[in-house]
C-alpha cells in the first residue's frame, strides 16, 4: 500500500475449471496504466480451489500484489460464497476501485458483491480514467449519436466497473516479483446456494471473430433472412467473419456470440463493412479501432458514416450482390 | 407452489429509440411521448411462471417499478396469464440507479410475501447492466441464477437448472425459494388469447408508492444512488469519408477496389 492514502486498485481475477479468463488479464493491464497516475498498488483477488499456480501469472501480467483464497468450498463458482470472500476482503483492506469482466461469472457476481457494499456498480464500461482525487470515471456510450457519457461513484467504496473481454489491452508477460498472499476464509457456517452439480465447457470452433482479419457486419437495415444470405456470402468470399447489431441478433438471424458494441464483442479488423447498420454508440464502440471502415447506407445522415473511410450511399441489395460477383470474378483472374 | 413472482420493466419501444435522448444531469433516460413494452426479455421470464404455475399452480404475481403509465404494460402480462399486478409507483424512485432499483423492488417482493420464485429476464433492452437480479436477490437474502436457459423440477421441490456461460453451460440444483433471471433460449412466450384480454381487465393491479413500502429515501431516487452521471461528450472519428459516387457497376468496381487496396483479399 502506497504513503498518499490510495488503498489500491483490485482486479477480480476470474477463472473457470483452473483456467484464468483472459479479462483478467486484460483489466490488470488497465488497473497498472491507472495505478501510474495516482502511484498505488495494483491487487489481483483470485478464488479458487488448487490455483495458487495462477498467482504467478498474474504478477507477470501486472498484478503487485494477489490475494489467493483457495478452499475446497470455492473449487467450483457459485455467487453466495464468492461474493462472501469478496465482500470480507474488501472490508478487510478497503480497496479503491474493483474490476471485473463482464462475462458471465461476473455479471452475476459483482452486482451481489457491489449490494452487499451499497457501493455502485456500472457495466460495461469502454474505457476507465482516474481523476487525480482517485475519482473513478466509468466511460459508456449515450444515447445519442457520437456522444459518450462518464459515470462517477463519489461517496462510495470500493468503486465498481465491469469491463466486456477484447476492450482493454493485458501487458505482455514479463518475470516480476510480486507478494503473494494466502487468504483464510470460513465458509462453513453460510447458505452456499445452489449445488454445482457439473460444467460443461467445449472449445469453439473455428476463428473467433475477434482475431478476423475482415468482418462483414449487418444490422437491422439487412431486412430478412435472405437479406442476411448476402451479408454471409461476402464475408465468405472475403475469408472475413460475420458480425452483427443487436436487432439482427434479436431477430434471429444470426448468433448472439455474433454481435459486435458496448454489450457484444469488439473487434480491430483489418477491414469492417457495415451494411444497414445505423451506427448508434453502443454499436460503433465495438468496432471504431477497425483499419478501414466501409459502410452501405440508405441514409445519407446515417451516423455510421461518421466514422467510416468508405461510403456509399445506396440499397445494399443493389450492390452487395454485384459486388460479391466482381469479387468472385477477381479472384479467378488471379489464380 | 406458493407464489411466484415476475419483475417486469416497460422499456422505451427500440424502433422510435432514435427519438430517445439523455438528460445530461441526472442521466436518466427522456422518453416522454416514446411508446413503451415489455422488456423482451421479461416475457420469457413470466412465461416461465406461467409454465411452473401450469404444473405446480400457485399464483402469479408481476411486479414492476414504473411511472403511472406501465399499467398498460402490466395489463398485457395479465392477459398473458398472470394472476396479479403490483406497480411501484412514486416519483422519489425516479433516477434511481440499479442498486436503488433492486432495494424498492426488494421492498416490493417483500410487501407481496410468502413467494417461492422469483423471476426476471437476464437484462433490459435500454439499460443492458443485467445487474438487478443479483442484487435484488441479495436484498432478498436468497440465492440467485443468472442465465438460465432450462429448468426441470425433482422430488422435494428442488430445481435442476442449466446455466449457460461462455461456450457451454452450469447445471446446478437449487432449492427454493430462489431467484432466477432468464435468458431467451429458456422458453417461446405464449401469445396473448383473445379471453386473455377480456379477463386482464377484472384483475388487480395494485399501485403502492414509497409511504406503503416505506423504503429509507436516503437510499433511493436519484439521490440515494450511489452512481452519478459525471459527464456528456462528444467522440469525433478521424476518417476519410470518401463516398463513392457513379452508377450501381461503377460504385461496385470502386467497392473492390478499396477492398483489394487493404491487402487482405
Ligand atoms: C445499454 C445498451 C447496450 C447496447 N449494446 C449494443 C451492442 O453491443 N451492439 C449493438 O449492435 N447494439 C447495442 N445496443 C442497441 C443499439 O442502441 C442500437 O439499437 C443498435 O446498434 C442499432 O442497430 P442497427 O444499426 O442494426 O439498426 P437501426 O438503428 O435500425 O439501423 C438500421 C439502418 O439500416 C439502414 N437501412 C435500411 N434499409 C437499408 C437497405 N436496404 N440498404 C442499406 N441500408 C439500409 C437504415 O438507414 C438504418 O441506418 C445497445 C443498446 C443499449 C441501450
Amino acid at each position: 500500500m502506497s504513503s498518499n492514502g490510495c488503498k489500491g486498485i483490485w482486479v477480480f481475477a476470474e477463472q473457470r475449471g483452473g483456467e484464468l479468463h483472459g479479462v483478467s488479464l486484460e483489466l490488470l493491464g488497465k488497473a497498472n496504466e491507472l495505478a501510474q497516475g495516482i502511484g498505488c498498488a495494483v491487487t489481483a483477488v483470485l478464488l479458487g480451489h488448487n490455483i495458487t499456480s495462477h498467482a504467478k501469472t498474474l504478477v507477470n501480467h501486472g498484478a503487485d500484489i494477489v490475494l489467493v483464497a483457495d478452499d475446497p468450498l470455492l473449487k467450483h463458482y457459485r455467487v453466495l460464497p464468492y461474493s462472501y470472500v469478496i465482500e470480507y476482503l474488501i472490508k478487510e483492506y478497503q480497496p479503491e476501485v474493483l474490476l471485473m469482466g463482464a462475462t458471465a461469472m461476473g455479471v452475476e457476481l459483482a452486482p451481489r458483491v457491489a449490494a452487499k457494499l451499497k457501493t455502485g456498480l456500472s457495466a460495461h464500461c469502454i474505457d476507465l480514467k482516474l481523476d487525480r482525487e482517485g475519482k473513478l470515471l466509468q466511460v459508456v456510450p449515450g444515447w445519442e449519436g457520437g456522444v459518450i457519457a462518464t459515470i462517477a461513484c463519489p461517496a462510495h467504496r470500493p468503486q465498481m466497473a465491469t469491463v466486456m473481454p477484447g476492450i482493454m489491452r493485458a501487458l505482455s508477460p514479463t518475470e516480476k516479483t510480486g507478494q503473494i498472499i494466502e487468504v483464510k476464509v470460513s465458509l462453513t457456517d453460510k447458505n452456499l446456494g445452489p449445488e454445482v452439480l457439473e460444467v460443461k465447457t467445449e472449445k469453439p470452433a473455428g476463428r473467433p471473430l475477434e482475431q478476423a482479419e475482415i468482418v462483414v457486419a449487418g444490422g437491422w437495415g439487412v431486412g430478412n433472412e435472405e437479406g442476411w444470405k448476402t451479408i454471409e456470402q461476402l464475408a465468405d468470399v472475403l475469408g472475413g467473419s460475420v458480425g452483427a447489431t443487436r436487432p439482427a441478433v434479436d431477430e434471429g438471424w444470426v448468433e448472439e456470440g455474433q454481435m459486435i458494441g458496448q454489450s457484444g464483442k469488439t473487434v480491430r479488423p483489418t477491414l469492417y463493412i457495415a451494411v444497414g447498420i445505423s451506427g448508434v454508440m453502443h454499436h460503433v464502440v465495438g468496432m471504431d479501432q477497425s483499419k478501414e471502415i466501409i459502410s452501405i447506407n440508405t441514409d445519407a445522415n446515417a451516423d455510421i458514416f461518421e466514422v467510416s473511410d468508405v461510403i456509399v450511399v445506396e440499397d445494399f441489395k443493389k450492390v452487395v450482390p454485384k459486388l460479391i460477383k466482381e469479387i468472385e470474378a477477381r479472384q479467378k483472374v488471379c489464380k | 407452489m406458493k407464489r411466484i413472482i415476475v419483475c417486469v420493466k416497460p422499456v422505451p419501444d427500440p424502433k422510435h429509440w432514435h427519438k430517445v435522448s439523455m438528460d445530461p444531469v441526472t442521466m436518466t433516460l427522456k422518453r416522454a411521448g416514446i411508446p413503451s413494452i415489455i422488456n423482451p426479455l421479461d416475457k420469457h421470464a413470466l412465461e416461465a411462471a406461467l409454465s411452473v404455475r401450469d404444473i405446480r399452480g400457485g399464483e402469479v404475481v408481476l411486479l414492476s417499478m414504473a411511472p403511472p403509465f406501465a399499467t398498460s404494460n402490466l395489463k398485457e402480462g395479465l392477459a398473458m396469464g398472470a394472476d396479479r399486478a403490483v406497480l411501484l409507483s412514486d416519483p422519489a424512485f425516479a433516477g434511481s440507479d440499479t442498486l436503488a432499483t433492486s432495494l424498492i423492488l426488494a421492498a416490493g417482493c417483500q410487501w407481496i410475501g410468502d413467494f417461492d420464485l422469483v423471476f426476471l429476464g437476464n437484462f433490459s433492452i435500454d439499460g443492458s447492466t443485467a445487474q438487478v437480479c443479483s442484487q435484488l436477490a441479495e436484498f432478498l437474502h436468497l440465492p440467485n441464477v443468472m442465465h438460465v436457459i432450462d429448468m426441470k423440477w425433482q422430488e422435494n421441490d428442488k430445481i435442476i437448472i442449466i446455466q449457460k456461460i461462455e461456450q457451454g453451460y452450469v447445471k446446478l440444483e437449487a432449492t427454493l425459494p430462489v431467484v432466477l433471471s432468464v435468458r431467451k433460449e429458456l422458453n417461446k412466450p405464449r401469445y396473448v388469447p383473445f379471453t386473455g384480454i377480456l379477463a386482464a381487465e377484472s384483475k388487480e393491479i395494485k399501485v403502492l408508492s414509497n409511504e406503503d413500502l416505506g423504503v429509507d429515501s436516503s437510499s433511493i431516487g436519484l439521490e440515494g444512488s450511489p452512481t452519478k452521471m459525471a459527464g456528456l461528450e462528444l467522440r469525433r472519428f478521424e476518417r476519410a469519408k470518401e463516398r463513392l459516387a457513379g452508377s450501381i457497376e461503377e460504385i461496385v468496381a470502386k467497392l473492390a477496389d478499396k477492398i483489394y487496396q487493404c491487402n487482405i483479399s
